[in-house]
Parts: C-alpha cells; structure tokens; sequence
C-alpha cells in the first residue's frame, strides 16, 4: 500500500500524479479522529489553478491555527482521473489523509468565476454527495460556498446548503461552534441549517422562499422563518493588520500558475470603475501596515524558499506606501536572490525605476487597461485614465528604453457607439506616432503594440446592473470592424489586436445576473459531459445551449435585458455596504457621462462607511461625505 | 562574494510518495530546501539568477532509491554533519539527505561519469500478483544469464527495435523472494531495470505488467582509475 487513495497503476497512469498526493512543504498533519470538525476545502479546478490561490491559502492556515478543526484540501480531477475515478467507483478524496470528502463535516468551495459551476457538481457527484442540497442527509457535509460569485449565489442555490456572503476571516468560529452545538443537541439537518442561518453572514437558500412575476423578474424573496434574517450583510475584515496571514503558505512541488509568495497588502479599491464588481464588493479599501508586510516578505520567503514574490491587491498604486515597500524588497530580496513580480502599475517615474531594477527591458512591456477607446466612454465607466496620461506614461518609457505596450480593453459597454469603437485603434495609433517622433538614436528598434478586447459582462453590485449586454452577433461585428480598422493605421505593422470569443461571456452574462431558474440548465449541461468549461479545449458551447432549450430558458432575459430601475434582483438581499441607492445614482451618472471622484479624492457617500473603518476613516473628518 | 566556489555533491533517498515527483520537479524542491535552509549557494548572473545544480542519473517517474546523487556549488562551506542536519530539517515525508561530500577541483559533473546503478524489485502486494507468476519469474532469474544473448523491445526515439541487453547486466540473482540486479548506467550504455525484468518474464513466460513489480534502486556508481565500479559517494571527501 502507498497510504494513497489512488493505486500506484492508476498514479502512474495519468496525467501529474503530483497532484493527488499531497505531502507538500508546510502541509497541515493532525489526527481527524481527534478534532471536532473536519473542513474539505476545495477549489473546483484543477492542482495547479486552485494551489494558487490565496483566499485557500488565507482560510486553510486560519482554520488549522483551531486545534478542534482540520482543514484539508480538495481540487478538481482531471478529466484524465474524472474517467478512472468512475469506473472504478473510487470516492473523491481529501489530499492530507486521502480520505472521503463525504466523511467531512463541511465542504467549503470557493467560487471565483461562474464558469467553475460544473466542476463544482463534479466534485460533489464524485465525492457521492448529492447534487441538489434537499437530496442531501446527516451524513452528507455542509456544502458552503464563498468567494465572489457568491455575490449573487442564486444560479448555483440549489447545489449549496449555505453561503458564507464576505470575507472569511471573521465568522467561521461562530459558524463551527453553531455546528458542534446542535450535532451535539442531535438537531436534524434542517435544524443546523436554520441555526446556521441566522449568523451574521451566512445565507442559507432553503431558508428563504422565492416568487416570479409574469414576465420571469423577481417578485419576491422572503424568510421562510420569522427569526431569519431578510438582509445578510457581508463579512468584512476590519481590523486588516490584526487579522491571521498565512506565514508559511503551502510549497507545490509542481509548478503551479502562481508559483511564488504572494503578499497581500491592500483589500478593495479606491477608484470606482462602474464595469468593477471587485471595487464595490470589497469596499471599504483596506492597507496593511508596511512595517507589518515587510516582515511577512520576510518570514515568508524563510518559510517557503520560493524564488518570487508578489504583491496581490486591486489598483496597487493606490497603496499609499507602495514606493516604501518596493524598494525595501528590492533590497532585501535582491541580496536573497528572490524576483520581484510586480503588480501592473500606473506608469511614471517611480514605476519605470522599479520596473528596470527587476525586470528586463528588453523582454517586459508596459501595460496600460483603458477598457474603452475614447474619454466619452471611459467618462462612462468612470475610468480615470486619459489619453494625455497614457502618452505621458508612454513617452517616458519610450525614451526609457522600452518598445512594447499591452493594451486592454472592453467591447460592449454602455452606451459604446462604433467611434468608441474605432477609438481603440486609434489611440494606438497615436501611441505609436508618438514613438516614432522620438530621435531615431534615442528609440529602441520598432515599437510593438498589443491590443486585445475583451466581451463585457454586466455584474451584480455594480452601476452596470441595470445594464443591457451586448448581443453576441454585433459584438463579434463591432470586434471585426475593430480589427479592420487596425489594418487599415499607418503603423498597423505595429499593431496586434486580439479580442476575445463571444460564447463563454455570453454564459457568465447568464450565471452572473441569474435566478434559482438557472440551476437546472448548469446540472443538465454537467449531465451532458460539460466539465472544466473554463478551459477553451473542453468547452462546449452546442451542449449549454441544448441545456437552456431544454428546460425552456431563454439566455436573452439574463443578458441583453434591460433592467427597470425599481426591478427586484435576485442579489438584493445580499447588503454590501455599498446602497442600491448609490449604485442607481452611479448608473445615471454613467449615462450622463459624469465621472465621480475615487474615495481618497471626495467621498460620494456609497455606503462602505458603515463598517466603520478603511478609506472612509483614513483622513479623520474632513473628507468623510454622510458619515 | 568571493570568486570562488566549491562543488558539493549531495546522496540522497527518494521513497515514499515522493515517487510520483519528476526529476524536474525534485530539482526545485532542492532548490527551495537551500533556500529554506539558508545555505550559502551559489547563484549564476543575469536577471533571473539561478542555483548551479546538477544530477547525476535522473530516476524514472514511480522508482524509488536510496542511492541519488546532485552536484551543487556554494560559495562557502559548513561540515557535512551540519549540512545533513540542517537539509534534513527542510525535507518531506519520503525523501531525506543521506551524506554531503566535497568534491576536488575540477571534479567531473556526476552525470558524466556514472557507470552502473544496482536495484532490488520485490513483487508489488498491492497488486496481488499471483504465485504461478512470481515463483516462474523468480526462477527465471536464475537461469537467465545463462543465455547467449538477451533480447528484449526497446523503444528509441524513432521506433522499437530487437536489443541485446546482455552486456549490460553486470549481475542478476535472488534474494530471498525478490531480485538484485546490477546494470550499466550513464551515457556509454544505459540499461533501465524494466527491461531486465521483461527479460526474465519473457522467459518465465508470462505477461509482462509494471505495476506488478517495485523498482527500488540501491546505489548510483562510476568507475575509479583502477576500473572498479565504486559509489559516487567515493568521488570526494567528507567535510569535517
């Protein structure tokens, strides 16, 4: 025996066995006979996505630091295993005892993007767990999901017993003692579930009734029980350098996506572009100490060994030490011979000093996100960047040394007209001319620039709503238009445009505004063969849509509907701080092309402020709005 | 930093689960185990430095060993106690640092120079292979030699061809119910263990399968000025 789940002729025979075996470097042991509560934890992709992740990361070492709890990891199996682990009727299994996830008490499932849903019924049907939460008995895990798409968790309700809505440093303990409290009283499972219910936090679908109108919108969403609560208000950290960080991550011993030591220094975002469901669901911004992340650089890369670090927050500039910080690891880490991997920055002086200390001109590039091709349309979304300051960024990079440029954009944004359209060709046009004004002895060969589009999503909790995608057909239309007029640029030797296929985000357009209706089509789609429909070689469009005609769903009400501004969402009960009030008024200000300022600037009062700390509180009184 | 480095070669043993981990990947668990266990190694120039590292005969995916050898330089030296010591602090379940010698000036890469590996394969249990095959190719081992020449498949790049493994079986024999063999190794001829055991099954006559049978190898060898195949470990002294 190798003290494996899996036997040695089925290891070897399959695609990276590394990564069913667990053993890694900082790996959590303990006993399962001698806790009270043994959490699977999973993340339903594969190894080496899911290992990099550092919300896992974050709750496996808060959760183990608890002497009555074992946390123990769980990822997707390859389609490679998916197929031997049927037939031969082998039980998904933990990666630290290799046992049962069905022998768990919970079975927590990250949910990152919508299109993870399938492999999210994968693990629960190859762990033998029921699929649908009511099939489900005593002796079936709590199956709690997490992370952002549990921001509008309807889609997937029926699959989970219990969402736990924010960040999940702060509720767990409430949530295990709920649990061991009420297995000890003998409650049956709808009695834990209902206890569950009422912490700060967790939302519980089966506790809660929901009823359509005519035209399929939401009419109501209400407690089955008095005692429930109507509202859950997310969970959010606030005291953020008081809070556990995982100072010995865990060491993959196969190269995974995010192969290094990632820092977090800074939750949420200033800035309040109105296409960002991050910038609003994590509010209000958040820094860490400095003196606090330098020594966690430290302690980290002792505990780890890894060759790189990272910095992981939104907007990083916004890091009001972030030059502190730099150029302490720039030091400190240059003299251990570990890389700096630096986050994209807003270009200037500061950020082309770093980046030629720890990278390679000849091989990095700058990185501009405009998202939309003219200032209309980034007034629209509230993107603060103008064409004067990308040129300014560019121009001194140019003369830098630098002769690559990234560019990232949307297509089918609120509001877009074929100019905004064109816009984006053309600023990379007028990007290129101006690096061809330079002296031709003080330029660096041809300039490259790469320019790639991507189908904008409408998100919950976001000002965009409320709004219509685009249809997929005049997408690709606007795309092709876009692309020829690329050709057609003085310098389009110079420029590479990509954009990206209209299918998948046609999908997330549908999961990410869904109703409870939309959990039929994702089990008859996973019932159909769709797995890992995140990646491009197993995606399978012709099945999803054999799935909706199916059941009778019609994707358009989801995607390219309209909302009213008084329509009831299937996400409204959820309270992020952040007021449908302020995000209504965020949407009327889009329309009238009304930029608002970033938090640090001016408050515009969304909400954030009654958690009581962060960037409201940041500048004493002065600059606080409503609070 | 000082100029000058030295080159160490460090024997180690794979076991475990650690059998499921590729060559390549065992390379940067040591790299990390380096700098884990702050150990003064040295690193090349450029924008992305890296470890001066080097194996001597990587060991195929699902063999375990007990006798694996790399050759890494530093730029200082402690003793070869305190360099077990502290490495093994840094290991993992199935895999651990048996010793640390120095090696002269101008030492030869150990890739360059290993001669021969020996193993021992036991008959897998998990895999409940029966007793008319085990006891047929056990005896197998016994007479096989004997033969004038081995032939087995051996897949090359390009296609499979007939071979002739004799000369590179330097011993074959039982020991109590499982099998020693000793085979060439390195870049003049190199013979894998399972093509030894697809030999004896072949004239045992029955089916040859992998999983049946355990790979474990013993000890990685070069051979000295006298000819003799002696242990890599031999190549330098200890550091005291």
């Amino acid at each position: 025996m190798n003290g494996l789940a899996l036997s040695d002729e089925i290891l070897m025979g399959i695609e990276k066995p590394a990564r069913y075996i667990g053993n890694e470097v900082n790996m959590v042991r303990k006993d399962p006979d001698k806790v009270d509560i043994r959490f699977a934890m999973c993340f339903p992709d594969v190894y080496e996505i899911g290992m990099s992740h550092l919300g896992i990361q974050i709750l496996y070492d808060t959760f183990n630091r608890k002497d009555d709890v074992y946390c123990e990891r769980v990822y997707s199996p390859w389609p490679d295993l998916d197929k031997v682990m049927r037939e031969k009727d082998i039980p998904l299994f933990s990666l630290e005892t290799q046992s049962p996830i069905k022998d768990f008490d919970f079975l927590g499932i990250t949910l990152q993007y919508e299109m993870c849903y399938t492999n999210i019924l994968q693990v629960l049907e190859l762990s033998k767990i029921p699929i649908y939460a009511n099939e489900r008995s005593l002796d079936d895990p709590i199956v709690v999901g997490g992370g952002p798409c549990s921001y509008n968790p309807e889609p997937i309700a029926d699959f989970f017993d219990m969402f736990y809505i924010g960040e999940g440093e702060t509720r767990y303990d409430d949530v295990f003692a709920c649990y061991k409290r009420m297995k000890k009283e003998g409650a049956t499972r709808h009695e834990i579930l209902h206890e569950l219910s009422k912490i700060p936090g967790m939302y519980v679908p089966s506790m809660y009734e929901v009823t359509y109108n005519d035209d399929g919108t939401l009419a109501s969403f209400e407690p089955i029980y008095e005692d429930v609560p109507r509202t859950v208000t997310k969970e959010v950290v606030m005291d953020f350098d008081d809070v556990h960080y995982p100072e010995k991550p865990l060491v993959p011993f196969i190269h995974v996506t995010q192969d290094r030591v990632t820092l977090e220094i800074m939750r949420g975002c200033i800035r309040g572009c109105r296409f960002c469901q991050a910038g609003m669901i994590y509010r209000p911004t958040r820094q860490k100490d400095v003196k606090l992340i330098e020594d966690y650089a430290l302690k980290m890369i002792k505990s780890t060994g890894h060759e790189e670090i990272s910095l992981s927050s939104l907007s990083s500039s916004d890091y009001e030490c972030l030059k502190e910080f730099t150029y302490f690891l720039i030091e400190e880490m240059g003299n251990q011979h570990v890389n700096i991997s630096l986050p994209s920055l807003r270009i200037d002086a500061f950020s082309l000093d770093v980046m030629k200390k720890v990278q390679d001109i000849k091989k990095s590039s700058l990185t501009f996100a405009p998202e939309a091709g003219t200032q209309r349309l980034r007034d629209v979304i509230n993107k603060g960047l103008t064409e004067e300051v990308i040129l300014k960024g560019a121009m001194q990079a140019f003369y830098g040394g630098w002769n690559k440029v990234k560019f990232y954009f949307m297509l089918g944004l609120p509001t877009e007209t074929m100019e905004d359209a064109e816009g984006i060709p053309a600023l990379c046009e007028r990007v290129a001319e101006a690096y061809y004004d330079i002296p031709k002895d003080q330029r660096n060969g041809k300039i490259s620039i790469t320019a790639s589009s991507s189908f904008f999503v409408p998100k919950p909790f976001t000002p965009f709503q409320w709004a219509a995608m685009l249809d997929p057909e005049t997408y690709i239309e606007r795309a092709h238009h876009v692309k020829d007029t690329f050709r057609q640029q003085l310098n389009a030797r110079s420029l590479r445009y990509t954009y990206h296929e209209s299918y998948v985000s046609v999908l997330e357009g549908v999961f990410a505004r869904g109703d409870r209706k939309i959990s039929k089509v994702i089990y008859d789609a996973y019932k159909s063969g769709c797995i890992f429909d995140a990646w491009t070689e197993f995606f399978d469009n012709d099945k999803w849509m054999e799935a909706f005609e199916k059941n009778g769903i019609v994707k358009e009400f989801y995607t390219t509907r309209q909302r009213d501004d008084n329509e009831l969402f299937p996400w409204d009960f959820i309270d992020i701080g952040v007021t449908k009030r302020f995000l209504l008024a965020e949407w009327k200000n889009a329309q009238q092309e009304k930029v608002t300022p970033n938090c640090r600037a001016k408050c515009s009062g969304c909400g954030a402020t009654k958690f009581g700390g962060g960037v409201c509180f940041e500048r004493n009184s002065q600059k606080q709005g409503e609070a | 930093m000082s100029e000058e480095t030295y080159n160490i070669r460090i024997k180690y043993a794979k076991g475990g689960v650690l059998k499921y981990i590729g060559h390549l990947d065992l390379m940067r668990f040591f790299q990390k185990v380096f700098k884990r266990a702050g150990v003064d190694v040295a690193y090349s120039q450029g924008f992305s430095p890296h470890q001066l590292m080097s194996f001597a005969a990587p060991l195929a995916l699902g063999v375990t060993s007990e006798g694996e050898y790399f050759d890494v330089q530093m730029n200082s030296l402690i003793s070869s106690d305190e360099y077990v010591k502290i490495f093994n602090e840094q290991m993992v379940d199935g895999v651990y640092v048996k010793d640390v010698i120095l090696l002269p000036e101008k030492a030869k890469k150990a890739m360059s120079i290993v001669a021969a590996s020996d193993y021992v394969i036991t008959f897998n249990e998990d895999n409940s292979v029966n007793k008319d095959i085990k006891d047929k190719v056990l005896s197998a081992v016994l007479h096989l030699l004997e033969k004038e020449t081995i032939e087995v498949f051996r897949k090359t790049k390009k296609n499979e061809k007939v071979e002739d493994i004799k000369h590179g079986i330097y011993k074959l024999e039982l020991k109590d119910d499982s099998i020693y063999m000793f085979l060439a190794a390195g870049s003049e001829y190199n013979l894998k263990p399972d093509s030894v055991i697809e030999a004896l099954c072949n004239e045992a006559g029955v089916e040859y399968n992998r999983f049946d049978y355990a790979i474990h190898r013993l000890e990685t060898y070069y051979k000295n000025e006298d000819g003799e195949l002696v242990s890599l470990l031999e190549t330098g002294t200890r550091i005291e």
